[in-house]
């Protein structure tokens, strides 16, 4: 039997976890260089044999401060910093901030505006999603499906490009609106991609939903009841895998979401696989929402005038706004000056893997792979 | 009945495979499905879009003059520090001082390319090139001077 | 005509003529050594090769297209990347078992090679217990994964090691069943004779709806035993980093790398030898003309398409499906595959008996 070094042992990182090291059990990093994190997520996983006994996230390693750099910033310069959070919902981070300046501002956002914030989102909504789709099938082993989520998103990303500058970190929200007017072929390129988009995706359920490898690795793992998933602070498609009804844009519309139709995806199974049907679900809710609205764009300015230095009254303002992890939060205090006090960021990612340990437990290290796949977890976001 | 159970199980799974298969079948012998870009060989036929933010340029006309007039409206709301206006007072032929850039200094190296100093410029003294291939040696090369040597301000640009 | 076995026996004339038989029998040794590793080599660098090409067509890539024609000569330029690598033993390891877990690999694949008849009369060596002689080699391949992950001394190698031992002891058991199964048509355990008896026809269109799925249960069992995916959990990349081989560099993983296609090669060719008829033609019993026609295409050609077509298969299934989980990977030997080839065994020794098949 291999005995650990007692150095080793009595220097176990998660010794006051409440799980003690029995016989047997022993302790893996499951990062920080670790192909499934995605990042520099650091796990400290104890396990016996393949069975997983605790999960201990370690956070901190792309800490970059984010928080207090914009204090630092105006309320103009501010929201680009944000973009780097969770960069795979850029445009949602920055509308969000766009959002709680606005709030202090009391500037009325022009409807053309609001309708083009609105696309972008959905947009980036669903370019988050296909990513995650691929990198949660490769998470699983099978490494073709990223490849064919790339075509989509990448077309998505095209969309962008031309539009807002960027392809990732567009910095396209300013207060009072969107910094430039859309595209002229932006109209068409986004038909096109919902053409694109249309027929290809049988071909997700045919690679992977219905896969009997894949169902088998998703049903009845890595199970989160309501209760749960409300007391760790879960939203976004983690809350609504377990049935818990958190969509922001409709419990609290922002924008023009309360006029548009579309349905709040809820699954109640709280598996694994109910976290992968809601995102599949919501992409399809996101191609609803932008076929509404890409042929109503209506006339006007794309930017409400605003003063050349923005001050915001004495006070705390905050925002919500659903991302797509689930619901950001952005808390400004200000104390009537050009910069905020103190910013602080409520953000969906670090709620969300907050309850791996809980699902975690009992389950095998091929199935933590999956909940951190379904959890769709974005390390920046986490860390900020 | 166990047995039909477990026959059905194995049909279903056989099945569900075998969909999956096909479907990486086609693309095996669809070749013109390929959506790989050979980067550094079209060149030539890139097309960045108009928009792109690549870099941070200052345009300037036939006869070396630029639009800035050195305001600064850049420098302030530029988030990272990246540009540094350094002002001259030169003597018009009247006799009266006025303020003109000496140097516009663009550190690409801090540049995020949010545009929010395009935004901020109120005479379109600068823009956003569409260039991205940026890699360099020597790090000093990513600090640049914006503006041309022995450029002017154009005329009636205030 | 030329074929291996008119080289192979111009070559032993022309050397029984020149030196005395002892001579003679040391330099065939020789010849056939070099032989093997010569096709080791040819073997790792087309199968690597085939690999990126199949995957990347599969994933809308074009994948390797820079090194050489066509990209062709890319897995020469990663050959001589891994061999100027540096081949690090980590402090703490087991020097002599780390160092010698992938030689023991190799070793295993190249006695593999021993009974396959890659053309008409052209074999290493032809034992009357062909198949029972792989089917034992081949569950050796475990030692040197068990070896290598515990030598490693790291813990994701000792999980990836400890999973491949429960998973390839599992499996040897379906794949042997379905080897079974053609033993009990041929009644004979010579590769020569499993051969010769398909002249008529390949068993698995004489065998039968048992030969297919005894062909399915077979593709499915060595394809976990060589580790591929659905089945790579000794690898599982995104699970284990890489496994049992996480800590090998350079040429020591080369070594495992080359050994994982050599196995790969190894069992599509029994695949291919068992149940598609080696390197006897396509045959249709009465017509002679087709017959004739099929007899003008060399032997090798039939051996290696066939073996090839199999390697593709297991290529096509690798970069489809996404990854079992560890129990459900033994629930899948225990309760599918092996009741399920025990009755087609069952069934098929009732045809034999019988005598309903061809």
């Amino acid at each position: 039997m291999y005995k650990e070094p007692e150095i080793l042992s009595n220097y176990a990182l998660g010794s006051n976890s409440g799980v003690s090291l029995g016989e047997g059990d022993f302790q893996i990093n499951f990062g920080p260089q670790h192909p499934a994190t995605h990042g520099v997520l650091h796990l400290v996983i104890t396990l016996n044999g393949e069975t997983i006994k605790k999960v201990e996230p370690h956070l901190g390693y792309i800490h970059r401060s984010i928080e207090k750099m914009c204090e630092s910033l105006t309320y103009r310069q501010f929201i680009y910093v944000t973009s780097r959070m969770d960069y795979l919902s850029a445009h949602i981070n920055n509308h969000a901030c766009a959002l709680a300046v606005e709030k202090g501002l009391q500037v009325e956002v022009p409807a053309r505006a609001q309708v083009i914030r609105v696309l972008m989102d959905e947009l980036t909504r669903i370019a988050s999603h296909e990513l995650w789709w691929g990198a949660m099938a490769m998470d699983l082993g099978a490494f073709t499906p990223f490849f064919h989520a790339f075509r989509e998103r990448e077309s998505i990303n095209d969309i962008m490009e031309e539009t807002c500058g960027a392809r990732l970190t567009m910095n396209y929200m300013v207060p009072g609106g969107v910094m430039h007017d859309i595209h002229p072929n932006f109209q068409k390129r986004v038909k096109d991609f919902l053409q694109l988009y249309k027929r290809k995706i049988h071909e997700y359920d045919e690679l992977v939903t219905g896969n009997i490898i894949f169902q088998n690795r998703m049903k009845g793992i890595g199970y989160l009841s309501a209760e749960d998933a409300v007391s760790y602070g879960c939203s976004g498609p983690a809350a609504r895998g377990s049935g818990v009804s958190s969509d922001i844009r409709k419990i609290y519309p922002y924008e023009i979401y309360d006029k548009l139709e579309f349905d709040e995806v809820l699954e109640t199974a709280g598996d694994s696989f109910a976290r992968y049907m809601v995102r599949i679900k919501e992409m399809h809710q996101s191609i609803r929402i932008i076929e509404q609205l890409i042929d109503n764009i209506p006339e006007g300015d794309f930017q409400a005038k605003t003063k050349n230095v923005l001050k915001l009254p004495k006070g705390d303002f905050y925002t919500r706004v659903e991302t797509a992890r689930g619901e950001l939060g952005v808390y400004i205090v200000s104390e009537g000056g050009t910069t905020p006090y103190r910013i602080k960021f409520r953000s969906p990612g670090f709620s969300n893997l907050s309850v791996l340990d809980h699902m975690a437990r009992g389950s095998k290290i091929g199935d933590l792979v999956a909940m951190m796949g379904t959890l769709d977890l974005v390390i920046p976001d986490i860390d900020r | 009945m166990f047995i039909t159970r477990y026959i059905k199980e194995v049909w279903g799974a056989v099945k569900s495979l075998t969909t999956g298969m096909k479907r990486t079948l086609y693309y095996f012998t669809h070749h013109k499905e390929i959506i790989t870009e050979q980067y550094p060989d079209n060149r030539d036929t890139l097309v960045l879009p108009d928009r792109f933010k690549g870099e941070v340029v200052m345009p300037h006309n036939e006869s070396n003059e630029h639009r800035c007039t050195g305001c600064t409206a850049c420098e302030l709301a530029c988030p990272n520090g990246t540009i540094k206006v350094i002002t001259r007072f030169d003597i018009t032929p009247e006799g009266k001082k006025k303020k003109a850039i000496d140097k516009l200094v663009y550190h690409l190296e801090l540049c995020t390319m949010c545009g929010l100093c395009i935004e901020a410029c109120p005479s379109d003294a600068i823009k956003m090139a569409q260039t991205f291939e940026h890699s360099v040696f020597d790090r000093n090369k990513l600090t640049k001077v914006l503006n041309n040597p022995d450029s002017k301000i154009m005329e009636g640009v205030e | 005509m030329w074929s291996f076995s008119y080289i192979a026996n111009e070559i032993h004339e022309w050397l029984s003529k020149t030196f005395n038989p002892t001579w003679t029998l040391i330099i065939e040794m020789v010849l056939a050594g070099v032989a093997v590793i010569g096709l080791f080599a040819v073997l790792g660098l087309i199968l690597v090769i085939m690999e990126r090409k199949v995957s990347a067509w599969i994933q809308i890539r074009l994948g390797p297209n820079r090194v050489g024609p066509k990209g062709m000569m890319q897995s020469m330029a990663d050959t001589v990347k891994l061999m100027v690598k540096e081949g690090l033993t980590p402090t703490g390891a087991d020097k002599i078992m780390f160092n010698v877990a992938p030689v023991i690999a190799m070793i295993v694949a190249m006695l593999l090679l021993a009974p396959i008849a890659f053309a008409k009369n052209f074999q290493l060596w032809d034992l009357n217990i062909g198949v029972l002689y792989v089917s034992c080699v081949s569950s050796l391949m475990v030692i040197s994964i068990l070896m290598a992950g515990w030598s490693s001394n790291n813990k994701y190698s000792l999980l990836g090691a400890m999973r491949s031992g429960a998973q390839i002891v599992s499996y040897e058991l379906s794949a042997g069943l379905s080897i079974l199964t053609i033993i009990v048509f041929t009644g004979d355990l010579q590769m020569s004779k499993i051969i010769a008896s398909q002249k008529t026809g390949w068993w698995i269109f004489k065998g039968h709806i048992p030969a297919l799925i005894a062909f399915i249960t077979f593709l499915i069992a060595v394809t976990a035993e060589t580790n591929r995916a659905p089945f790579d959990l000794a690898e599982a990349e995104s699970e284990l980093t890489a496994g049992f081989h996480t800590e090998y560099s350079g040429m020591k993983f080369a070594l495992f790398f080359l050994a994982e296609y050599v196995n790969v090669f190894i069992v599509c060719a029994i695949g291919a030898t068992l149940f598609l008829g080696g390197w006897m033609p396509f045959h249709i019993s009465t017509w002679t003309g087709f017959n004739h026609v099929m007899d003008y295409i060399p032997s090798s050609i039939w051996f290696f398409g066939k073996t090839f077509f199999l390697i593709f298969v297991i290529m096509w299934f690798r970069w489809t499906f996404p990854r079992l989980r560890i129990d459900q990977l033994l629930n899948l030997e225990w309760k599918y595959l092996l009741p399920i080839s025990m009755i087609n065994l069952l069934v098929a020794t009732l045809m034999a008996m019988m005598g309903w098949h061809f």
